[in-house]
């Protein structure tokens, strides 16, 4: 393939457009949601795709993230004799932090790929022509449902992966450092607070809608055959992990500021 | 009945839409990138009316037909279908005016995660106010029509490429629209196929009187339709006799540069004159 090379004041005409384009396909999708039909079937069996078809991955995920986080900092905590702490530990940083952004990215990986690759297939064998030109609108069919399923779904995922993680953690809590289970959960309950539930369950709501939105974005704009394809998956899974990542540390700054956390 | 017909190229045509219309270009003008691929394009199609057009690859054949359906908007310039100005019209206008307009895409373009019963009834699922039994019935009506009730439950990877493009033709007149578009249907098919295909849509014509825009490469295929009718008692296609070949509601557009060459039925296009045509059609 030519390598063409464009002008600074091209490239940020292209950026401009491809922001305003993103824009207003994650805007219709909204709107979409209270405007007949709502095809609720199509929403249900998106749900059923990415929720249910994304456990494995976030369970295991999950239990070993926290099982991790309890061996590494069991060392650092045995230094000072905190090693009782492992529990408050694999709780804050699961419930407020790694639960939903590993979630979000695992979910990325398995599901803003199958959107992109699906649509992209779509629109390059003129099916999203097609559906067009049989009078019906491409971002409510596919794109609203695909995006309130991933939002919605990822929710529940987080707190399951957030519960996993807390098992993972108690497993090598009890198992191998010979913690008391009861000492574990008692002390994981209690040093979580409102606004790290708050916290942890505000951003898969705000991921997933990075996701789906990102992932049906460079679905519907693939140009290019097959080879097209390929690039619009890649595409949409490096930018939903990078773009969940960045507006992670915002939306914990912002929230740090608005709930008053130091 | 004739053909209605237009003026024979004219520089800088000017076309009276009447209410008989079901599709008027005026001045249309689009470009990609640079590359102006129509410029300044007038023609109309009249009701009941089946237009071949023609031009060398990339000519913009298959864009006046996404024009003409609202899928892509021009440059400039005005169109309107049935009656409609659509060339300002949003998206949900446009999809008033989409259900009275079906196409058969060049690559057929069904849905592959569908079965072909789900494709062809997509349209009247999506309105929502057919009852099952009504789908059904007009699903397999369709389907008679392009001969292949047998292949209800299969999907379209199942299928050869002519199934696949008499699928897509049941599926762009199930509901019956006033106007129907063809990009290449018998593109990439053997001639067999091929014929099987230009009679469906002498069918279509004869018999529902359906106004039609279909791009091809086939001289031969529009030769066929201008000098064939349908006859409905032994459902196949017949010969018209000599004298009332030109009959039938059948016209060619030609393109060259972006602009139309030749507007008119298949008497005036074998007797133009002009190298281009004379090269083109020989």
């Amino acid at each position: 393939m030519e390598l063409e090379l464009s002008s600074p004041a091209e490239f940020a005409k292209d950026k401009i457009l491809a922001i305003q384009d993103y824009a207003m396909l994650a805007g219709r999708a909204m709107g979409n949601l209270f405007k007949r039909p709502l095809y609720l079937g199509d929403m249900m069996q998106q749900a059923d795709l990415i929720g249910f078809g994304s456990l494995p991955i976030v369970v295991l995920t999950g239990f070993f993230t926290g099982a991790v986080l309890a061996v590494n900092s069991a060392a650092t905590l045995g230094r000072f004799g905190s090693l009782s702490l492992i529990g408050q530990l694999v709780s804050i940083s699961m419930v407020r932090e790694l639960g939903p952004v590993l979630t979000g990215l695992m979910v990325t990986g398995r599901n803003a790929s199958g959107m992109a690759s699906e649509l992209g297939s779509m629109v390059v064998t003129e099916q999203i022509d097609a559906m067009r030109a049989l009078g019906t609108d491409p971002i409510k069919k596919l794109v609203t449902p695909r995006l309130f399923a991933t939002l919605i779904m990822l929710f529940f995922l987080t707190i399951i992966s957030d519960l996993m993680g807390l098992i993972g953690g108690n497993f090598v809590s009890t198992l191998m450092l010979g913690l008391n289970s009861r000492e574990y959960w008692t002390s994981a309950w209690q040093t979580l607070v409102f606004s790290d539930v708050f916290t942890g369950l505000i951003k898969p709501v705000i991921f997933g809608f990075i996701i789906a939105s990102v992932g049906c974005y460079y679905g519907m704009s693939a140009k290019g055959g097959t080879q097209g394809v390929g690039r619009a998956t890649t595409q949409a899974v490096v930018a939903a992990s990078v773009l969940i990542l960045v507006v992670d540390f915002f939306v914990t700054r912002l929230l740090y500021v608005l709930l008053g956390f130091h | 009945m004739s053909a209605p017909t237009l003026p024979i190229p004219s520089a800088d045509p000017v076309v009276t839409e009447s209410r008989g219309d079901a599709i008027v270009f005026e001045d249309v003008a689009i470009a990609f990138d640079q590359n102006r691929v129509l410029d300044g394009i007038s023609f109309r199609l009249a009701r009941g009316e089946c237009k071949a057009l023609f031009g060398i690859a990339g000519s913009g054949k298959s864009t006046i037909l996404k024009l003409a359906l609202g899928l892509m908007k021009p440059d400039r310039g005005r169109i309107s279908v049935l009656g409609q100005d659509i060339t300002n019209m949003t998206e949900s206008q446009l999809s008033e005016v989409r259900r009275h307009v079906g196409m058969v895409f060049q690559e057929s373009a069904l849905f592959d995660s569908l079965t072909v019963k789900e494709n062809v009834a997509f349209r009247l699922m999506e309105e929502r106010d057919v009852s099952p039994e009504e789908i059904d019935r007009r699903v397999k009506e369709a389907l008679q029509f392009v001969e292949l009730e047998h292949t209800l439950n299969m999907f379209p990877s199942e299928l050869s490429g002519g199934m696949r493009r008499r699928v897509a033709i049941a599926r762009g007149m199930i509901t019956q629209p006033d106007v129907l578009l063809y990009d290449s249907p018998t593109g990439g098919l053997d001639p067999v196929t091929s014929t099987r295909i230009i009679e469906l849509i002498i069918k279509q014509r004869d018999e529902y009187k359906t106004s039609s825009l279909m791009v091809t490469h086939r001289l031969q295929d529009a030769f066929i339709m201008a000098t064939h009718h349908f006859d409905k008692q032994t459902n196949q296609m017949q010969s018209l006799p000599r004298g009332q070949q030109g009959e039938v509601p059948m016209s060619f557009l030609l393109l060259q540069d972006g602009k139309v060459l030749f507007d008119g039925d298949a008497v005036e296009l074998k007797k133009s004159q002009d190298p281009y045509i004379r090269e083109y059609i020989s």
